[in-house]
């Protein structure tokens, strides 16, 4: 076997040339979906060493409680960008769902059903997006620039222009309560993320997901129905930026149309691209995207008790972003080499 | 030029490969392979897909260093191994099939890239201009130096490379597959330019699967065969049988298989095509597709076989046009009402239109029944998947090293099975195959034809397209040939008299009127 070609993969039953492209393919792929756990675990460790208090409970429960919010975002993101696209738009959803979460809230004696009002905000907007990227086919860098700015301003006029309050909150045991000392916004990000995965790596439309962003066009000639994948994916990348509205207002007791989700569509991205996910679509995990989220939150908290100052926190989270895009190319050039 | 004069510059060697080996790890890639090359000669390399062809080649350009013992003469001369700059001062130049031209810039700029001409320190337009218009006046050829590349035809931004590599005074000229991407016409450009480059002394090494071209072209052809070097023929002794032995090892007596009953009149009619348009190319296309029948769509390329097909299988939108299926009239929207009617289409490309490189081997075979096969709640049945794939594998002997591997992974002639299993998954009754043996060796061919002869024999339809003529009279029963949008005529084969190639192309150039 082994005196076979590196080419022979047409005569040979199974050429040493296929082993070892397998052997390559495994690492690389063992590469993709763990890659960045060591740097999480080494982020840890290193910032454990400058203030011996970052590895306690308290403070480990403050960073997860801080990355819920990111991780949910992600995951809808990391839909999106499987398939290829983009969503800007999630920040600003997540902005009006907030507010529609706690108005609803201070109806008399239907509070709690501001969760599923921001919800179904979020999927709503989400399906806007999805119905003009899937079936008038404008690109979605396009699109939710667009509804990047235009729900933002919905988010504003929701309020007046004004913070809007609920100091008796009917659900705020979702930002603020626990479940056998786990906070709620934990427990809601891992199910997203358990859901996410259960969606995405055992059902049908999961694997339509990722034949969509792997060969758009292949997909369409397979029979699948492409448009509809694409409405999915925005659906789910708003609904899930609804639910990060209700778990925002649940945690502030407010919302503030102008100021709520800025940039958070960026700190998604970077989870989902930190995951290892492909830019272009196609490749890429759910868990990828947690390990993602909790290396951004892990930096922010990390750099605060190491008395990092605010501005070099922007700084470093900036070229983290960076250095994750290049290592997005250098993955990509390794899977063309076969 | 006078007969002895033109063995006189034949027979001087420019460059002489010896004992050339190449080892990757364990793996050997290239094993005591030994070629020799004549000025104004064209030698053609042929081997199945594998076989040592592109790894030879990259040694030649540097790309890869021999393993000890191995050696590369030019003009008698020991030359540097493994180091593409001083390769190409030797003079070998690669033209590869994936062009490497900046569209937006002009010819000349694109022939002098990186090389320009300079003077006080600045670009010398005029001079570059200049001379990038002697090199193509060389070659003859209709464009001129101040042309944006983007301008021109893919066939033409070949020819530009092929300046390119003058401009560098190359004398061993390679060509990988140049005519995969081009049309006939521009195909006969680039032969002409290749019998100018001849007439200047200047050796091509010409690397192809069609036979007709290198039966056209070669001088003389050297075969690989699992990474070693299998002979040399004269132009006098070229064969295609001698050919494909040489390159399969084994005599393929049975290359072409029709063992399936040619349909009669009575044969049942299994699709039936009426004036389908889609009011750019295509205009008013009918034909009837019998059932057990292997119809072949002929023509050049460009004629509108390919956007037929896609038509018919509902991948582009029609202007005009009725189906009928088994007699009953069919409306077919898109691929996925033409697949739940029971037509299925093969792509006539494979990597952008066809195959998920990145996804395993397992589900690119499912794609199509997922649906099918899912468990309640949408769920994947992954046994299904599993079982399936295990069967397409056995079936079509798929060389992977298992059903999990990405298909990427895979050697061309395995990708090609992996989409026909897919295609076969959705149990069709009827079967369009856009160039389905297109970039695949010969090995894998065969078994290509055998399933197609089995899928006849079982009374499945299949509209093949071909630009291949042998094969198109090897393995079809009828001929139907295009000519600029429409069906330009029919060729049929009698108990006496099998398919004819000078009718169809008679049809195909418009020689022959309907």
């Amino acid at each position: 076997m082994t005196d076979k070609s590196i080419e022979t993969g047409a005569i040979g039953t199974t050429s040493a040339g296929e082993q070892a492209a397998g052997r390559s393919q495994r690492l690389r792929t063992a590469f993709a979906a763990l890659g960045m756990l060591p740097i999480l675990i080494l982020l840890a460790a290193g910032f454990q060493f400058l203030n011996p208090r970052f590895l306690t409970e308290t403070n480990l429960l403050i960073v997860t409680q801080q990355s819920s919010i990111n991780i949910v975002l992600a995951a809808g993101m990391t839909f999106v960008i499987l398939t290829g696209g983009i969503d800007l738009s999630v920040g600003s959803i997540l902005a009006a769902s907030a507010m529609v979460a706690v108005m609803v809230s201070l109806v008399p004696d239907w509070g709690l059903l501001g969760v599923p009002a921001a919800i179904l905000v979020g999927l709503g907007f989400g399906l806007i997006n999805g119905l003009l990227i899937a079936y008038i086919k404008l690109p979605p860098f396009i699109v939710t620039l667009g509804s990047l700015t235009a729900v933002r301003g919905v988010a504003r006029l929701l309020g007046q222009d004004t913070t809007v309050f609920n100091s008796d909150l009917p659900f705020d045991f979702i930002g603020n309560g626990s479940l056998f000392g786990i906070p709620w916004l934990v427990i809601i990000a891992l199910s997203v993320v358990v859901l996410s995965w259960l969606v995405l790596k055992r059902t049908v439309l999961g694997t339509w997901i990722y034949a969509v962003g792997g060969n758009a066009e292949a997909a369409r000639l397979t029979g699948i129905k492409v448009p509809l994948v694409l409405l999915f994916v925005y659906g789910v990348s708003g609904l899930l930026a609804g639910l990060g509205g209700a778990m925002s207002a649940a945690r502030l007791y407010a919302a503030n149309g102008l100021q709520l989700g800025q940039s958070y569509e960026l700190d998604a991205i970077a989870a989902v691209i930190l995951g290892g996910t492909s830019f272009v679509g196609g490749v890429g995990s759910i868990w990828g995207t947690l390990i993602g989220g909790l290396i951004i939150a892990v930096l922010s908290n990390g750099l605060i008790l190491a008395g990092v100052s605010d501005i070099w926190q922007y700084i470093i989270k900036g070229l983290v972003i960076i250095v994750a895009v290049a290592l997005d190319r250098y993955r990509l050039q390794a899977g063309a080499r076969t | 030029m006078s007969a002895a004069a033109k063995v006189e510059t034949a027979r001087r060697p420019v460059l002489e490969m010896r004992h050339i080996s190449k080892t990757f790890g364990a793996i050997r890639a290239l094993q005591d392979v030994s070629l020799c090359v004549h000025a104004g000669e064209v030698h053609a390399l042929m081997g199945e897909n594998g076989a040592g062809k592109s790894t030879l080649m990259k040694v030649l350009s540097g790309a890869y260093r021999p393993d000890p013992g191995g050696e590369i003469l030019i003009d008698g001369m020991p030359a540097a191994t493994g180091d593409p700059i001083k390769a190409r001062a030797s003079g070998v130049a690669v033209i590869y099939q994936e062009l490497s031209l900046a569209p937006n810039l002009t010819v000349a700029q694109n022939i002098f890239l990186g090389n320009e001409p300079r003077r006080f320190g600045i670009v010398d337009r005029d001079q570059c201009d200049r001379r990038a218009g002697e090199i193509i006046a060389r070659l003859g050829v209709s464009f001129s130096a101040r042309d944006a590349v983007s301008s021109l035809s893919l066939g033409e931004r070949q020819l530009v490379e092929i300046a390119r590599a003058l401009s560098t005074n190359a004398r061993i000229i390679v060509m990988d597959e140049p005519t995969t991407s081009l049309t006939s016409r521009e195909t006969d450009r680039l032969f002409d330019v290749i019998a100018t480059l001849k007439s200047q002394g200047i050796a091509i090494i010409y690397i192809s699967h069609r036979m007709e071209e290198v039966y056209q072209l070669a001088d003389r052809v050297s075969v690989l065969r699992d990474s070693g070097y299998v002979g040399t023929l004269e132009r006098a002794d070229l064969s295609a049988s001698r050919l494909v032995s040489m390159m399969v090892g084994r005599d393929l007596s049975a290359f072409y298989k029709k063992d399936h009953r040619p349909p009669d009149e009575k044969r049942a009619v299994a699709l039936s095509v009426r004036d389908m348009s889609d009011g750019r190319l295509l205009k008013n296309c009918s034909f009837d597709l019998h059932k057990g029948e292997v119809l072949a769509l002929a023509g050049l390329v460009g004629s509108g076989r390919t956007e037929l097909a896609r038509l018919i299988f509902g991948a582009d939108r029609r202007t005009s046009g009725t189906l009928e299926l088994d007699g009953k009239a069919i409306s077919i929207g898109s691929p996925r009402e033409a697949l739940d009617a029971g037509i299925a289409y093969l792509t006539e490309d494979r990597k952008e239109l066809g195959l998920f490189l990145d996804m395993s081997i397992s589900d690119n075979i499912s794609m199509g029944v997922l649906a099918r096969d899912a468990r309640a709640g949408g769920l994947r049945d992954f046994a299904a998947a599993q079982r399936r794939a295990a069967g397409a594998i056995a079936d079509l002997s798929i060389r992977a090293r298992s059903v999990q591997a990405n298909a990427g992974s895979l050697s061309g002639g395995n990708q090609q099975k992996v989409l026909l299993a897919r295609l076969l998954e959705t149990e069709p009754q009827v079967v369009i195959l856009d160039e389905p043996t297109r970039g695949v060796d010969v090995g894998a061919k065969s078994e290509i034809y055998r399933l197609i002869d089995n899928l006849a024999k079982k009374g499945i339809a299949i509209l093949m397209i071909s630009s291949e003529l042998p094969e198109v009279i090897g393995v079809a029963d009828r001929v139907l040939v295009m000519r600029d949008g429409t069906i330009a005529g029919e060729v049929t084969a009698s108990q006496d008299q099998p398919l004819s190639q000078e009718a169809i192309m008679e049809f195909a150039t418009g020689a022959a009127q309907r």
